[in-house]
């Protein structure tokens, strides 16, 4: 899950992690009042999108950038009438782009020097990792490529905690001192907190910046959510923005079934999260390209399978279907049932290859071949894959 | 032999109660799983099929029953305490079933593991079995969630992070005549109990495993960790195969741990380091018993 650049700002405002004064507007009116707010500032108005190289883009309407400077709240107020409700393209949202509900008035702030910081959940140590960098400003992967001797890496015990030994040496290591060094610490502290207690996969300030009048400040921020813990953060998942998502995947969502998009023709539907990449891959091995990555889980149920037929049947690209059940514990009959049922439903308009194993499967594959509908059924995933693949063409 | 269960193993299930739990610890009981004793807070003294008896904690079960084994069926939010509650039990083996457990919660369990007694498979897993010697592979151990009736008894083991992955592989050994000695799901999530090369070293070591299936995926290094030790460690034939060659990066597909973070961590990348590791690659997933018949000469 994701959240706006405002929304970070929210969080951080809240564990005390210090940012550039900012406010978001959600109509020309608000913005002007956000500007009048903070007058005497330098100020940068910013659209409010999931997708980054909104400074470069430009919206449908002809309006250039998503980034602006703004001297007075007279022009907050015209930007922002020509941003909010407007589709903002950049290169990370494709040519569709995304339309802007909200701008944020936030401080243009002056540097010093950027800094690079972020806190990971890091699968090999089991533990949360600090990795900070007097490099700021850039990819840290590139850093990590060009001067590796500039990042630097400190593992915190998952029962300990942050220690004050472990800020003090990165504070030592990103060669910080006096009054900038004791922000820095109190920011990382902070910001510690809010990882764990927010729980954050990832959590990466880039750049963070110290500023000529002696202050340290998150200036960008990208967060990262363990999906698996949102349940015990309602106030995360109220930041939720289902318009900045794929619609068939928030529609998926709503049926429990994981489902992700992907530019192919041949769609297909399995139980399982590994058999569903590896149904994938076959399909690429066997020339063809897969259309989504869809995990029914271990029921598949009638109205999942109907549910997830309508998904993919709504995807224009899609050009015919690879069903793939190993019916372990559930009968492979019950399941041609609700392919059947859902076919029906949904009506039949490409082909459609079964491939069922395991449980009653004989019966199963009777029942697909009785149904009247022009169902194709297969042996194996390999049968399967080459029979679809054939089909599409 | 095998490695971790045998028929002999007594088997508790934490969450026997709830429907999921209750479904397959009946499955178990029929495949002839030592299931002891079930643990459900509130309900102890209560009876699951009439027969095994429900404990209010695991430390009764285990005291009363003699378990060494259980498998872990509460909720996400409740997995956490549950597999604490099982080493503090000082169960030998706890198999969490359970998806879905928050990351910082595996982290912390991770770290209070150190230096017990207990070894963690999963979570996020289908468990394991070691299957048994009676018709459609009957009398086994199984725990977890993986269809018995697919196995057979026999010399090739099986690891992977994918439950229906697995199935396949065992389905597709089983149909060749080829039986499995123990089959070990160690789950899809990003931090884990027991990793690829654990299991690796238990069936290098087992006499009746002869060959091994290791079915990895995309995220991570474990696969790559496994590989580079077989490559001078392991004395047996060994077959992969790597799933998500086609997953676009940064995507988590379903399993939390499966999503490509860099260059190392794609399938092709693992696949590479397997092959130059000695591992025989499977091509697709259809393949991936054919493939250890091969390296293995039969």
């Amino acid at each position: 899950m994701n959240i706006h650049e405002y929304q970070a700002k929210e969080l951080f405002d809240r564990f005390q992690v210090p940012s550039p004064k900012g406010k978001v507007a959600s109509s020309p009116e608000e913005a002007a009042a956000a500007a009048k707010e903070f007058a005497g500032a330098k100020l940068v108005i910013k659209a409010q999108v999931h997708a980054g190289g909104r400074g470069k883009g430009h919206f449908k309407n002809g309006f250039k950038g998503g980034v602006h400077l703004i001297d007075s709240p007279e022009q907050a107020a015209e930007f922002a009438s020509k941003m909010i409700n407007e589709t903002l393209v950049t290169v990370q949202t494709g040519d569709a782009g995304r339309v802007v509900r909200k701008v944020m008035i936030a401080e243009a702030v002056d540097i010093t020097h950027e800094y690079y910081l972020a806190i990971l959940m890091d699968r090999a140590t089991c533990a949360p990792i600090i990795v900070a960098s007097t490099a700021g400003g850039m990819s840290i992967e590139d850093v990590a490529h060009d001067t590796p001797e500039k990042i630097f890496r400190q593992v915190v015990h998952p029962l300990l905690g942050l220690q004050a030994y472990e800020i003090r040496k990165i504070t030592a290591e990103l060669g910080l001192t006096g009054d900038i060094a004791k922000q820095f610490a109190k920011l990382l502290k902070n910001l510690y907190k809010l990882f764990i207690d927010c729980d954050c996969s990832m959590l990466e300030i880039n750049p963070l910046v110290t500023t000529p009048d002696g202050r340290v400040l998150a200036l960008d921020a990208k967060f990262g959510f363990d999906d698996n813990a949102l349940y015990r953060h309602p106030d995360i998942v109220a930041m939720r923005d289902k318009e900045e998502e794929d619609p068939r995947e928030v529609a998926a969502s709503e049926y429990d079934l994981n489902y992700i998009g992907l530019d192919g023709n041949i769609a297909c539907l399995v139980n399982g999260a590994g058999l569903a990449m590896a149904t994938m891959d076959i399909i690429k091995h066997y020339g063809g390209e897969p259309a989504n990555f869809l995990d029914v889980g271990g029921g598949a149920s009638k109205e999942q399978v109907t549910a997830a037929f309508k998904i993919i049947l709504g995807d224009p690209n899609v050009k015919g279907i690879l069903i793939n059940i190993f019916g372990g514990i559930m009968d492979c009959n019950v399941i041609a049932e609700g392919v059947i049922a859902a076919a029906k439903e949904t009506g039949l308009p490409i082909p459609l290859v079964v491939r069922l194993e395991g449980n009653n499967v004989e019966a199963g594959k009777a029942t697909l071949a009785s149904s009247g509908l022009d169902i194709v059924s297969a042996d194996t995933m390999a049968d399967g894959a080459q029979k679809i693949v054939q089909a599409v063409g | 032999m095998a490695i971790l269960i045998d028929e002999n193993t007594k088997v508790l299930v934490q969450g026997i109660t709830g429907s999921f739990g209750a479904k397959h610890a009946q499955l178990s009981l029929q495949y002839g799983t030592k299931l002891v004793a079930g643990v459900t807070p509130g309900k102890g003294g209560q009876k699951f099929e009439n027969t095994v008896p429900i404990f209010d904690t695991v430390y009764q079960a285990v005291n009363e029953t003699g378990a060494t084994a259980s498998a872990i069926f509460v909720p996400p939010p409740f997995a956490a305490d549950a597999i604490l509650e099982a080493m503090d039990a000082g169960v030998e083996l706890i198999v969490c079933i359970t998806e879905g457990i928050p990351v910082m919660d595996m982290m912390r369990v991770k770290s209070a593991l150190q230096g017990s007694k207990s070894r963690l498979v999963g979570p996020n897993c289908p468990g394991l079995v070691t299957p048994g010697r009676g018709e459609k592979s009957h009398g086994g151990c199984r725990i977890g969630i993986a269809p018995g009736y697919i196995h057979k008894r026999g010399n090739v083991g099986v690891v992977s992070r994918s439950g229906t992955l697995t199935y396949e592989a065992v389905f597709q050994l089983t149909q060749m005549g080829y039986g499995q000695s123990t089959c070990v799901g160690i789950g899809g999530d990003p931090i884990n109990g027991t990793s690829h090369l654990d299991v690796l070293k238990m069936f290098n070591e087992d006499p009746e495993t002869e060959a091994i299936i290791m079915i990895g995926e995309i995220g991570g290094n474990a696969e790559v960790e496994a590989a580079r030790w077989a490559k001078d460690h392991c004395k047996k034939p060994i077959a992969g195969f790597i799933a998500g060659a086609t997953a676009p990066p940064g995507r988590r597909m379903g399993h939390a741990g499966a999503i490509v973070g860099g260059e190392e961590d794609t399938a092709a990348a693992k696949k590479k380091i397997l092959a130059e590791c000695g591992i025989a690659v499977a091509e697709t997933p259809s393949d991936m018993a054919s493939t250890l018949m091969m390296r293995w000469g039969k």
